[in-house]
């Protein structure tokens, strides 16, 4: 009996926690929202280290850990704001192929860090107007939007029958716009498909669930980590800055305002670590615990974002201290694969309630 | 992550499950803690360690080695089986672990064991109208006057002294001292003269606490435990104690399927509340909280098992846990609607009013034991490394 982080993981969480502290500055964040990823050097500076193939089996050239390695290294890449394509190439879509046994050229191609997936989810979780597609079992038509990681090389779509395909950024009748959001470390748009050829990946709903749970649970994971480096940087500050002659950490509301939001976030980390296990070692509680957990990480994030903010007092609220990256890439994670009002009926309905 | 359990752990788990089966109907339910009944049992449970487990067998335990997962296999299969466990009042909750750690061979002897047993009832003498969340600053004194000391003052919570034997009580002993270092730590029989008790009613209507007054009480000079000065270091061995029992989210778990049960069979305007969205989302998020807090519980175990810190992890539980179990009483409350509104007996009271009383009830455990806020000073100063709020005396503030 162990509930919690084996030695190997702890190993792998210093490891990516150390390596993103010297790669993904906060200044090389900012440049990433200016310029985008052009030269792919965040990317490629995560697949050297093996986390692009962290799923992928060793003899595709991945590494070959599991979900619940991939939670801790999703936690660590929120904790840093990190710019980076992980959740749809180095996750979901690697757990969609080799699930249906699929593509293992995308498969080591991703591996090797030169072959990146966007994630079109949209429609099999909650179609909003002005979108719809149609697929004929040859070619799709129609408009998907709020697509993650846009600038991929393939698409992995999910179709309101929960159908699983492949698309290929390239293939006709592919048009892509980008559409701004609010979280400038993730790169969000629309895609336009004209009788655009579509391979599909897989017709059975387990396979969507498992994708889509593990989708779920790093994102939580993200916003976790996001939220803990909030924290910090609240207590830091407030151990720093003088008012009325004193540190601001002294004053009673100040340091309530942090006993709150470490006694909401710290169950968080177990409950993000069971999140991860049970994806693939208690099946049946998957994705009960998936929603859950998505949903609850959305409160608590949402929470200790506010309160973060508000410790700072006005510098806060500016660009300069860069807070708002959080703030954002919280909010941006309490919203993508199900907001916490989905994800709390579907737990419900899955036990028959 | 390593969730399974051990065959030697499995094979404990059938033991008390088959002991369980055979005995259950033995278990005293609603039986008070004088009766027979429920002395019968508690000595079943000592003789086949389900109850005071690690404690020597020469004060009345059953001697075994600790093992935190037999503990623990132990709560949940009595949980399961909705049996009562071993007596868990404040003489065995509290003053036995200090007695094991502090107390003469003598008090070991004198003490453990009826204690254990159930004939020896205990209350335990703190706060004072004066000394709340700054206990230190009691001001109950004992003076010692040739062989024995004697007792002056009021304290207050007491719970169980209407019934208690034996009070543990804290007394300042070194008036000129500091506060922290002038207090002692005695023991002393109820029935001593010139000790009145008072129940205390609180909001549920019941008298859950007391106000106790001691007037030249005379108690012997070595009922005592450690020394002259010590009593505040000896009570906090044992208020770690206390406070990880509140809020035990395995406890709260039980109330959440009992709220879920509630829900399905609770209908306004012929509509199930489990099945009104408003009701549904609120029973759903209670639901995550309850999950995240029993992980949080796993990993402490784990943490003990192993030798990991979860430091942070325990501190935040009696704040989180006494919150989430008033909420997870309030929607039940909510979904009663009008009929939550019922208090004492009658054809439209549900679940013999429980949800009513431990809704008041729980307002009292966030308050009782180190209020939130007090939980807070201590989550920020000790989890975070916060600074202590400077003192400020009443005639100086402006």
């Amino acid at each position: 009996m162990d509930f919690g982080l084996s030695e190997e993981q702890t190993l792998l969480q210093d490891s990516v926690n150390r390596f993103l502290a010297d790669q993904v500055s906060l200044d090389k964040v900012r440049l990433f929202t200016k310029n985008g990823d052009t030269d792919k050097q965040i990317w490629t500076s995560l697949c050297t280290l093996g986390l692009g193939g962290i799923l992928i089996p060793e003899e595709l050239g991945g590494t070959g850990l599991s979900p619940m390695d991939a939670t801790i290294v999703a936690e660590c890449l929120g904790y840093r704001v990190t710019p980076s394509s992980f959740l749809s190439t180095a996750v979901m879509a690697p757990v969609a192929l080799i699930a249906s046994s699929k593509r293992e050229d995308l498969l080591s191609a991703s591996a090797e860090g030169n072959h990146q997936f966007g994630l079109a989810f949209s429609e099999a979780i909650g179609s909003r107007d002005g979108s719809g597609l149609n697929w004929d079992g040859n070619v799709l038509d129609g408009t998907t939007v709020f697509v993650q990681d846009l600038n991929a090389d393939t698409f992995l779509v999910a179709t309101k029958e929960k159908h699983l395909l492949l698309v290929d950024a390239k293939a006709t009748g592919v048009e892509k716009v980008e559409v701004p959001n609010i979280d400038q470390t993730r790169v969000m748009g629309a895609l336009s498909f004209k009788r655009s050829p579509a391979e599909l990946i897989s017709e059975n709903i387990d396979v969507y669930h498992q994708v889509l749970d593990a989708g779920r649970v790093m994102l939580a994971a993200d916003t976790l980590g996001a939220a803990q480096n909030m924290l910090n940087q609240a207590v830091a500050y407030a151990g720093q800055r003088e008012q009325f002659d004193r540190v601001i950490a002294s004053f009673q509301a100040v340091k309530h305002m942090c006993a709150e939001m470490v006694a909401n976030l710290e169950p968080c980390r177990a409950m993000v670590w069971y999140a991860g296990h049970a994806l693939n070692e208690v099946k049946d509680e998957a994705r009960v615990t998936a929603c859950h957990t998505k949903a609850h990480l959305s409160e608590v994030g949402q929470f200790v974002a506010k309160t973060a903010t508000e410790v700072h007092g006005g510098m806060g609220f500016t660009d300069l201290v860069g807070l708002h990256y959080w703030f954002k890439r919280i909010g941006y994670n309490r919203q993508m694969l199900g907001s916490p009002e989905l994800l709390r009926e579907e737990a419900a309905s899955l036990q028959d309630m | 992550m390593d969730l399974s359990y051990s065959a030697e752990h499995e094979a404990f788990r059938q033991q008390v499950i088959a002991f369980l089966k055979k005995h259950k109907t033995l278990a005293p339910v609603g039986a008070g803690l004088r009766s027979a009944k429920t002395r019968d049992w508690q000595a079943l449970l000592i003789e086949h360690g389900y109850t005071a487990r690690t404690i020597p067998r020469e004060y009345g335990g059953f001697g075994a080695k600790p093992d935190l997962l037999k503990g623990r296999i132990i709560a949940e299969e009595f949980a399961r089986a909705q049996v009562p466990g071993g007596l868990s009042g404040q003489g065995i909750a509290m003053l036995v672990p200090t007695l094991l750690e502090l107390g003469t061979e003598e008090q070991k002897q004198q003490f453990i064991r009826p204690t254990l047993s159930g004939e020896m009832i205990w209350c335990q003498g703190y706060s004072e109208p004066g000394a709340g969340s700054d206990l230190a600053s009691l001001k109950t004194s004992a003076v010692l006057e040739g062989e024995n000391w004697l007792v002056n003052g009021q304290k207050i919570w007491t719970s169980t002294a209407q019934i208690a034997d034996w009070i543990f009580c804290l007394v300042r002993t070194e008036p000129d001292a500091p506060k922290h270092k002038g207090i002692s730590f005695l023991l002393f029989r109820m029935d001593t003269p010139g000790i009145e008790v008072r129940p205390l009613v609180d909001m549920t209507g019941l008298a859950n606490f007391n106000e106790t007054f001691f007037t030249d009480v005379v108690v012997p000079k070595n009922q005592i435990v450690g020394f002259r000065g010590e009593g505040w270091r000896v009570a906090n061995t044992i208020l770690g104690n206390e406070r990880d029992s509140l809020g035990n989210p395995n406890a709260t778990l039980s109330r959440l399927n009992a709220l879920i049960r509630l829900m399905k069979s609770e209908t306004v305007g012929g509509i199930s509340l489990i099945s009104m969205p408003a009701y549904r989302d609120r029973l759903m998020k209670i639901q995550g909280r309850v999950m995240a807090l029993r992980f949080n519980d796993m990993r402490i175990l784990s943490a003990k098992l192993n030798r990991k810190d979860a430091s942070l992890a325990r501190l935040i539980v009696k704040l989180q846990g006494t919150e989430l179990r008033h909420d997870l009483e309030a929607l039940a409350i909510d979904a009663m609607g009008e009929a939550g509104l019922c208090f004492g007996e009658s054809d439209y009271l549900r679940d013999g009013g429980s949800w009513q009383y431990q809704y008041m009830y729980f307002l009292g455990l966030i308050i009782g034991g180190g209020t939130s806020q007090i939980q807070k000073n201590i989550i920020s100063e000790r989890g975070l490394g916060m600074p202590r709020e400077p003192r400020v005396n009443a005639n100086t503030a402006t």
